[in-house]
């Protein structure tokens, strides 16, 4: 079977390209009714195909992508506040409770265990690898 | 009795760009990036809903575990595409390689009707090959 054989292939590629664009500009004011004019769909037929595929609507998608954007911002130490309108959120409080029904922690809880944590790897770097490649490897000898 | 598996190794030629098709192309999430030294990582990455999986990003470099001849070999063997180390699911095989296909992922074979399910073929960016599918 060829790429242009399988069913409806130029739906997926609407229906990608739509995620596609939500991957690359979460950090915009996205319109997600936009979203749907570009690929050609009406609203409902792209949330329906949207959520057929990647198991979220648009909507619960992008948001998805902004706290797991936000997640890595914080792993590399930034401020909660600059964490959230780097991502789209338009709220320090929307996004605290949006990340933490999420994330099961506050943005700040969560930014310092990743601090407490980077300083465990950096200090006992060995503790967080297997033993059998610290040995083959000759990492733990002196 | 063994009751799981916890940590897979993929043997890649650049840890560094291994780091980029595994996380920027594939979607995967780094679960711990350890420095072990001047010139050494640990590098694990899970699939996005198998945190408990650890695939460790294994460069195959001149050291204690490879000396100069196997590596040579390997890099021969991996380049021409000789190991497979595992198969991958998604939830929509047709949508997943419309995706990694257009992030620049080469695949061997397009989505294929077999008779557990749609299968694709992809290699990642040293050359090891994965099944993609999609199962029934």
């Amino acid at each position: 079977m060829t790429t242009a054989q399988y069913p409806k292939v130029y739906l997926y590629k609407r229906i990608v390209q739509a995620k596609l664009f939500i991957d690359s500009n979460y950090a915009g004011n996205i319109d997600l009714d936009n979203i749907a004019d570009e690929a050609y769909f009406s609203k409902f037929h792209f949330i329906r195909l949207f959520k057929n595929i990647y198991g979220k609507t648009p909507h619960q998608y992008l948001t998805a992508v902004r706290i797991e954007k936000a997640m890595l911002l914080l792993r590399a130490n930034k401020p909660v506040s600059e964490v959230c309108f780097s991502v789209g959120f338009e709220s320090v409080s929307s996004f605290g409770s949006l990340f933490k029904r999420m994330a099961g922690v506050t943005p700040s809880a969560f930014l310092e265990k990743q601090q407490q944590l980077k300083l465990q790897i950096l200090n006992t770097p060995l503790k967080f690898v297997p033993g059998c490649f610290i040995h083959q490897n000759g990492w733990g000898r002196k | 009795m063994i009751n799981k598996m916890t940590h897979v190794c993929v043997y890649v030629l650049n840890q560094e760009s291994a780091f980029d098709f595994y996380t920027n192309k594939l979607g995967f999430k780094v679960k711990m990036d350890v420095p072990m030294g001047k010139d050494a990582r640990w590098l694990t990455v899970t699939p996005p809903e198998q945190p408990e999986l650890e695939i460790t990003l294994f460069p195959v470099a001149v050291g204690t575990m490879f000396n100069e001849e196997t590596v040579q070999s390997m890099t021969t063997l991996i380049r021409k595409g000789t190991f497979g180390p595992g198969v991958f699911t998604c939830k929509d095989v047709y949508a997943t390689y419309e995706e990694l296909k257009s992030k620049g992922v080469e695949f061997m074979k397009p989505p294929t009707k077999e008779f557990y399910g749609t299968e694709a073929l992809f290699k990642d960016d040293s050359g090891n090959w994965f099944s993609l599918a999609q199962l029934v």
